[in-house]
């Protein structure tokens, strides 16, 4: 049941996705209306699809990688909708959705079985940690999506070319502004989500931080974020400079999140787990 | 045409800034006539419905009349009479329009591809305001009220569904728009002059039109800035303080005289730091340039001249050229849908339609009973055709007599109207 309710989310995303792309090209209102009322559905169906695939596990359906992407997706195209209905950044849609069907058919490709979990990790930790990072990862995904609108606004007023790109982004500060309510969202998210990893892991393992090449790599995410908030909130960095530091920020996440998780073994390499 | 006198005609007389000279113009318009040249045209003997359109860039008077030809001559003499201008300036300045012209006219006018600068906002207002005019002295009647609206509709299909309205084509618009894409809302920044020049208080007025809300005016001498600070509610400086004074603003708009350029850019980037990055716009709108064009190179600080928002403009205009293509063809087919329902105004289509109607429930319901009439005699038969014929003929005689006989009054349309609504003539009308 699940697995067809995921079939179903992933065909209705890509007409939304289609949708958003044709509305950034011939700047149609009822073509975004419809993309965007197609993506409310998708996201229905998918919340079903996870539901029941909790339901149907004995354990909550944040295991292996199918799990994290499907999840993230999920968070990517939930956090949009909010955001969407809050702020109505133009073409938004354009950047997000078609990442999020990105994340959405890396999921569909990965194994779909529901594998029993060791019962050491059995824990209220599991959906805890996992929600909250993946949460922060779909932020992070947001704001660099808004940080690559950024810079293409940004080399458009500079370069004086204000053609059929310049019309269809918003203004550089909006997008700024987006950028940074994105990261003091994200941050405080990626901060919670390492802090509950670690007491997962002390009830797991006995030991709060054991240097697992997850572990390291998240907290050089940590300190990139760090950085960067730091350097907004106090010098007062902006505009490009925090713009390229989201994005570099955002391929060290992602190498993280797949990375890590595909080349080391370690307790969140889905690697090893499931040979 | 034969029962042309039936029909309401739409007629419109007018000229405009390509046919007039601004004394024309202004005579045409009788500004200063007692009774105002609305009721003048309305009292016109033949003029049935009457809009009268005034603006800076033109005066139009838009008729609707059951006699063409002598009412375009009563409002000629009419203008002549009261609008001082001679025969051979009035015949040479004025456009006359007739039925699918007039109309079209119309509506380009509606949707601004008849302006001065095609796509100017303020036409529509303009317009608004004759008919709302026209309204209250009860001049406008069915077919200019359904004109003007229908007007009205395309002027806002255009104006949503091209982009002929939607770019800058003058130095300050272009300013105030590309401060939109860097600022997004104008609303709690802060603006500078530097020089006190014509175009820049232009440009700032816009500024604050749009939201900006403190404005700096810095310039050579005091006593100029002061004067122009006050006019447009800001604080004045002398050009030493422009350093300090750049730390708050958003927007600087540069429009000096003076011979090279009074901005450098290391006092731009010395500034960057205590501003926190905020990004800072610069237009410089003087020639020679006032500000050094390396500013653009520092990150945060977008610097445009004077060409840079002239080429801006001629693209602007490109485009809006391309637009008004697209809203022409818009406009053709508004026409053409409004020229057609004009015809059901005539009487004949409407008997016609009448008497079809009666026929096809005649026919349906002598079908209905088909097995029963199969079986009387040939003669019953054709007794019972001939009676179901002269029942409708009979019901519907005082209704067409009534229609052919009323139309003729000032009313007319009224009646037709209602005849139209009263047996579901929908296929002629739409409500749109």
């Amino acid at each position: 049941m699940h697995n067809f309710l995921f079939q179903i989310a992933v065909l209705i995303y890509f007409v939304s996705t289609i949708g958003f792309l044709v509305q950034v090209i011939t700047l149609r209102k009822d073509v975004e209306r419809i993309a965007t009322i197609f993506l409310c559905v998708g996201f229905g169906l998918h919340t079903a699809a996870l539901l029941t695939r909790w339901l149907a596990g004995e354990h909550p359906p944040f295991v292996n990688l199918y799990d994290s992407l499907s999840f993230l997706a999920w968070a990517m195209v939930g956090l949009f909708l909010l955001f969407q209905w809050q702020h109505k950044l133009k073409s938004f849609g354009a950047f997000v959705v078609p990442l999020a069907m990105l994340v959405m058919t890396a999921s569909s490709l990965q194994s779909k079985a529901i594998v029993p979990l060791p019962p050491s990790l059995k824990s209220i930790w599991l959906p805890i940690h996992a929600i909250i990072c993946l949460s922060a990862d779909a932020i992070f995904a947001l704001a660099s999506c808004i940080a690559i609108m950024f810079l293409i606004q940004e080399r458009q007023i500079k370069n004086k070319r204000l053609g059929a790109v310049f019309q269809r982004l918003p203004s550089l500060e909006t997008l700024d502004i987006m950028n940074r309510r994105c990261l003091t969202l994200g941050f405080p998210l990626l901060t919670l989500g390492i802090i509950t990893g670690s007491i997962w892991a002390e009830e797991a393992w006995g030991s709060y931080w054991s240097w697992d090449p997850k572990e390291t790599w998240s907290l050089i995410t940590w300190f990139i974020y760090a950085a960067l908030l730091h350097q907004r909130l106090t010098v007062g960095w902006r505009g490009r400079k925090a713009a390229i530091m989201t994005l570099v920020g955002f391929a060290v996440l992602v190498f993280t999140f797949l990375g890590v998780s595909l080349l080391f073994s370690g307790a969140h390499s889905y690697a090893t787990w499931f040979k | 045409m034969p029962l042309g006198s039936n029909r309401p005609q739409i007629v419109l007389l007018g000229v405009n800034h390509k046919t007039a000279p601004v004394e024309v113009r202004e005579h045409l318009a009788l500004r200063e006539n007692n009774p105002p040249a609305l009721r003048l045209f309305a009292g016109l003997p033949l003029c049935e419905e009457v809009v009268f359109l005034s603006t800076c860039n033109r005066v139009e008077v838009l008729v609707s009349t059951n006699h063409l030809n002598g009412v375009k001559r009563s409002i000629k003499e009419l203008w002549l009479k009261r609008g001082g201008v001679d025969p051979d300036t009035l015949q040479r300045s004025l456009y006359e329009y007739e039925g699918t012209e007039a109309i079209k006219h119309l509506f380009r006018v509606a949707s601004s591809l008849d302006s001065m600068v095609v796509g100017e906002p303020q036409i529509l207002g303009q317009l608004k305001d004759a008919y709302s005019r026209a309204l209250k002295e009860k001049t406008a009647g069915l077919v200019l009220n359904r004109l003007l609206r229908k007007a009205f509709s395309v002027a806002k299909r255009v104006r949503t569904e091209t982009r002929i309205a939607s770019q800058a084509v003058s130095i300050s618009y272009a300013a105030v728009e590309l401060a939109k894409k860097i600022f997004g809302d104008l609303k709690g920044k802060s603006a500078m002059l530097i020089g006190a020049g014509e175009m820049a208080e232009l440009a700032a007025q816009h500024l604050i039109t749009n939201g900006v809300n403190k404005l700096v005016v810095a310039n050579r001498t005091l006593s100029r800035a002061v004067k122009l600070a006050r006019s447009l509610g800001g604080t004045a400086i002398s050009l030493e303080e422009m350093e300090d004074a750049l730390v708050d603003a958003d927007i600087v708009i540069s429009s000096t005289g003076a011979p090279g350029i009074i901005l450098k850019k290391d006092q731009v980037k010395r500034i960057m730091r205590p501003r926190h990055h905020r990004l800072l716009f610069f237009i410089d709108i003087a020639v020679p340039r006032d500000i050094d064009p390396g500013v653009h190179d520092l990150d945060n600080v977008y610097l445009y001249d004077i060409d840079d928002l002239k080429g801006i403009i001629e693209f602007n205009k490109a485009e809006r050229k391309k637009e008004a293509i697209k809203a022409d063809r818009m406009v053709e087919a508004e026409v053409i849908k409004f020229v057609g329902w004009m015809e059901t105004l005539s009487v004949v289509p409407v008997i016609q339609f009448l008497q079809k109607k009666a026929e096809a429930i005649r026919q349906k319901e002598l079908s209905r009973s088909h097995r029963a009439i199969e079986s009387l005699s040939d003669e019953q038969q054709k007794a019972l055709d001939v009676l179901t014929r002269s029942m409708m003929q009979k019901i519907l005689h005082d209704p067409i007599i009534c229609l052919k006989r009323e139309v003729q009054d000032k009313d007319g349309e009224v009646i037709l109207d209602a005849t139209r609504r009263l047996f579901g003539m929908n296929g002629f009308d739409d409500k749109t």
